[in-house]
């Protein structure tokens, strides 16, 4: 068989349409890892955190007119504040916390939150205005959005500041330590009830940036959080739960794996294409195929 | 304390027989008949929640399964229902298997995000795989349940058959947490080390009980299809999964009969709510059936965070208190008269 | 001679950089009360939870009547005869004292998940059987007056009771004790001693952690003396107790 240039050209738009979904599905396992890292908790809400930040960007941008930067820096404030009041009002407030319970209190939180969502922004989708220009370009062929280089762009920013946080700033290493053995942590004086909170904090500051640079592509409405949230775990079972570098790797993985099946096999089974991938390296390999299963015993962000 | 369990299944089988004398609506007949499937499904998903501690997010998918299974081989085949029926308890027992053998062998909670993304790969494949499922048009014109020469085609005569068949489902579960398996399953609930050190195999018993529940759910998709003879993917989708959990939450994990209450409570409630929309008017709120999902979201969070042992849990320990208050009061009466 | 029932070859447990349990050699005789005692993080846990596969050894190896048991799960052993109690006492609290003492029959019953579906509790035989041995181990340990109280609502002296009762229930050969006494009073210390003798008296051998030493000179046949995951020193009580090493390794240098 003879590969031609069209086939070439296809092959790369499959490739960059994957990173920039696979972007998003990355940034949600890395929230998953830190609050699983910081509490032993999945974090079925994470999805509606992606949710909020598209919608809300959505609100200030084209409803209030702000400036993309501004509206940017309100959404994400406002989407942590979202992860905060949820750590302040129901994690921290239960008092005899099995995992059981606080896994199915999430779930309580994501169907509120979807709730909510759909009763202030209504059913439709929303369209986001790119962040410049919406006229693609062209490499080897394949058409390429500069919205698609802002997601890759940002996603290695915010994975940057993430080493620089855990490594090089005294509350990452707070974390980083709660995370390995909380009580030894708090026999040297760390607040952990604190790093809870900030770890949901930032996983929802995270996830509402995840949700502000794939709207443009994708449009968003209240109701995709729970798909966001079963990728981004997927990506994050791939990576290996709790090692986020991994779950980068993976999300970029997932959504090339999802591109292909959308351009090779059947649009209308992409979704169960990446999912049924996720399935698999649960069963086979739960530890993740980034890093020893060994590594992966080990909590580390 | 066992002989109590038997007792309320008494008393629940007398109300249930009411109802329909009670009730002179089909409408709400039928209403009473979904509840049904939802209590049924429920009765599984409680063993599975309360008992084996594991948290499933896919038991709609199972109901799809029998509900398909059914649908499809007596539309195209002409098949006996109860034979469907039967096969489609054979599809969701290897389905089981599939998926929990693996994902309860891990610690934590990758049972939930399993069969949350198996439930949406499912529900993916019954919208596109139009040749077999229909797609979104689904598939029309399944025959009504046979029994025994009498053909189950009124509200009144089905609601007495499905509930016939969740109080066998509700004596079934009953006799198994009175069982040694159930005590096994209690205790590897309560420490799952030291069942393990008394020599119960933890793993394995979850696995069963998964499968147990999966087998719940495929029944009361059967039944699903044959009553209302028309399916579409729509009720077998992740939030009726969700849902399916929420009742069993709210209702009181830790106890068969809390499934029941969840079950019934909020497979009424949409009902109750339109039927309230009047009343909300009142007080200036609009009120849709859209907003729905919102209430089931506020009532899973304030059962969870203020009565975690749910309804049940929660009418139990009120009993307990009035009851120890009218003791006291008792005596004191006695010792001062 | 004395039969073994249980033998260490050369056992070995690191966690990451830690050695837990070093090349520990040492046999426990059929019929005894045998004695481990050492400082806190000396691995006496580590070496429970090794023995009943909780944990798998780093190296060497774990023999019971002869045969290792080093790769098999914590069901699988249990089910050879070994019982054990928890140092953090681990009864089942969602169920009343009798129920945790029934579950202890796991292994003497067989019912399985299809025939306890189908027939209800009162009409099953097996059902009567084992609530009266469950009975007669509440007996042994005389708790027959609490048997309907939630297990959890129990003193901790009587919860280490009853974790034992529900391990005897097991009818186990070997019985392994983790600190049966620790955070108990001086009577109830005394009822644990007299319920361990009488264990002993019943043919069942016994392997004791603990730290009340008037205990373990009292009731143990043999000590074993454990520091840094190797044995010290292992003799009768009376030798142990004048030997250099072991006072070296209790009060320090
Ligand atoms: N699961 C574990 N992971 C890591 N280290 C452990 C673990 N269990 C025990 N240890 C370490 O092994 C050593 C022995 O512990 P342990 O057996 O509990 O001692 P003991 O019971 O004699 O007090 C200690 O240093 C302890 O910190
Ligand atoms: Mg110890």
């Amino acid at each position: 068989m003879e590969i031609t240039n069209q086939d070439f050209s296809n092959l790369l738009q499959y490739i960059f349409m994957g990173i920039q979904r696979g972007s998003i599905y990355a940034l949600a396992a890395m929230g998953f890892n830190i609050i699983y890292n910081s509490t032993g908790v999945i974090n079925f809400a994470q999805g509606e955190f992606v949710v909020y930040g598209g919608l809300m960007m959505v609100s200030l941008t084209m409803t209030m007119n702000l400036p993309v930067p501004v509206a940017f820096f309100f959404t994400v404030l406002f989407v942590m504040l979202i992860g905060i009041l949820m750590e302040r009002l129901t994690i921290n407030t239960v008092k005899s916390p099995t995992v059981l319970r606080l896994v199915i209190i999430t779930i309580g939180v994501s169907i509120f939150l979807e709730g909510i969502a759909m009763v202030s922004w209504g059913k439709n989708s929303h369209v986001l205005r790119h962040f410049s220009s919406s006229e693609t370009f062209e490499v080897f062929g394949a058409m390429i959005l500069p919205q698609t280089l802002w997601i890759i762009g940002i996603l290695v920013f915010i994975a940057l500041g993430f080493i620089l946080f855990f490594n090089y700033t005294m509350t990452g290493k707070c974390m980083r330590a709660c995370s390995i053995n909380r009580d030894a942590a708090r026999l040297v004086g760390i607040n952990d009830r604190k790093m809870v909170m900030i770890s949901f904090a930032l996983s929802a500051g995270i996830g509402a940036i995840a949700g502000i640079i794939i709207t443009p592509i994708i449009q968003m409405d209240y109701g995709r959080g729970t798909m966001l949230a079963i990728k981004g775990f997927g990506a994050a079972v791939v990576g290996g739960l709790g090692n986020s570098v991994g779950a980068i790797f993976a999300g970029i993985l997932i959504g090339i794996i999802e591109a292909f099946g959308a351009g090779y096999i059947s649009s209308h089974y992409m979704d169960a294409i990446a999912l049924f991938f996720m399935l698999i390296v649960l069963f086979v390999k739960p530890s993740g195929i980034f890093g020893s299963s060994e590594a992966s015993k080990l909590k580390e962000f | 304390m066992v002989i109590r369990d038997y007792i309320f299944l008494g008393i629940f089988l007398l109300v249930m027989a009411c109802v329909p004398l009670l009730l002179k609506n089909d409408y709400y007949i039928s209403i009473f008949v979904f509840a049904s499937f939802n209590c049924l499904a429920c009765i599984g998903l409680s063993l599975l929640l309360g008992y084996a501690g594991q948290i499933s997010l896919g038991h709609a998918a199972f109901i799809g399964i029998g509900a398909y299974t059914s649908g499809y081989l007596t539309t195209q085949f002409a098949w006996s229902p109860w034979i469907t029926m039967f096969i489609g308890v054979v599809i969701s027992i290897i389905i089981a298997i599939a998926v929990g053998v693996p994902s309860l062998k891990l610690r934590g909670h990758y049972l939930a995000m399993a069969t949350l993304g198996f439930g949406a790969i499912l529900y993916i494949v019954a919208v596109a795989a139009v040749d077999i499922t229909g797609g979104p048009a689904g598939l029309n014109n399944i025959p009504p349940l046979n029994l025994f020469g009498l053909i189950l085609d009124s509200d009144k005569k089905f609601f007495f058959f499905s509930w016939s068949v969740v109080v066998i489902g509700l004596l079934f579960a009953l006799n198994l947490i009175n069982s040694r398996v159930g005590r096994g399953l209690r205790a590897l609930h309560g420490s799952e080390d030291a069942a393990n050190s008394i020599g119960i195999n933890t793993s394995s018993y979850k696995i069963q009980i998964f499968i147990f529940s999966a087998v719940f759910s495929s029944i009361a998709g059967s039944l699903y299809a044959h009553y209302v003879t028309y399916i579409d993917p729509g009720p077998f989708g992740i939030m009726h999964s969700v849902l399916l959990m929420t009742m069993v939450a709210v209702g009181g994990m830790h106890k068969i009969w809390g499934a029941v209450i969840g079950s019934l409570l909020l497979s009424l409630l949409p009902e109750f709510l339109s039927f309230s929309t009047g009343y909300f008017k009142t007080f200036g709120i609009e009120y849709k059936p859209d907003y729905d999902t919102l209430v089931y979201g506020i009532i899973l969070l304030s059962i969870m965070l203020f009565l975690p042992e749910g309804l049940y849990g929660g009418f139990s320990s009120a009993f307990r208190a009035v009851k120890n208050i009218v003791k006291r009061n008792g005596k004191k009466a006695k010792s001062s008269s | 001679m004395v039969e073994t029932i249980l033998e260490y070859q050369e056992l070995q447990k690191n966690f990451g950089g830690v050695v837990a349990v070093n090349k520990l050699n040492m046999t426990v005789d059929i019929g005894s009360i045998t004695s481990i005692i050492g400082p806190n993080g000396a691995g006496k846990t580590t070496i429970f939870n090794l023995t009943t596969g909780f944990l798998s050894p780093t190296a060497g190896n774990i023999k019971f009547f002869g045969n290792s048991i080093n790769q098999l799960k914590p069901h699988n052993i249990a089910s050879l005869g070994i019982a054990r109690t928890f140092q953090n006492v681990q009864v089942f609290d969602n169920m009343s004292v009798l129920e945790n003492i029934m579950v202890g029959r796991h292994l003497r019953s067989k019912s399985g998940i299809l025939s306890s579906t189908i027939i209800p509790p009162f009409l099953r035989k097996e059902e009567k059987h084992i609530k009266r041995e469950a009975e007669k181990w509440l007996e042994f340990i005389g708790m027959a007056d609490d048997s309907q109280i939630s297990a959890g609502s129990l003193p901790l002296g009587k919860q280490r009771m009853l974790e034992i009762a529900r391990a005897l229930a097991m009818e186990p050969k070997l019985i392994l004790f983790d600190e049966p006494a620790s955070g108990l009073n001086a009577r109830e210390t005394l009822a644990i001693g007299e319920l361990i003798g009488k264990i002993k008296e019943s043919g069942v051998t016994v392997v004791l952690v603990e730290h009340d030493m008037e205990l373990i000179m009292d009731i143990s046949d043999i000590v074993a003396v454990i520091n840094f995951g190797t044995r010290i020193a292992m003799g009768t009580p009376a030798e142990i107790q004048i030997n250099e090493d072991v006072i070296t390794a209790y009060l320090g240098d």
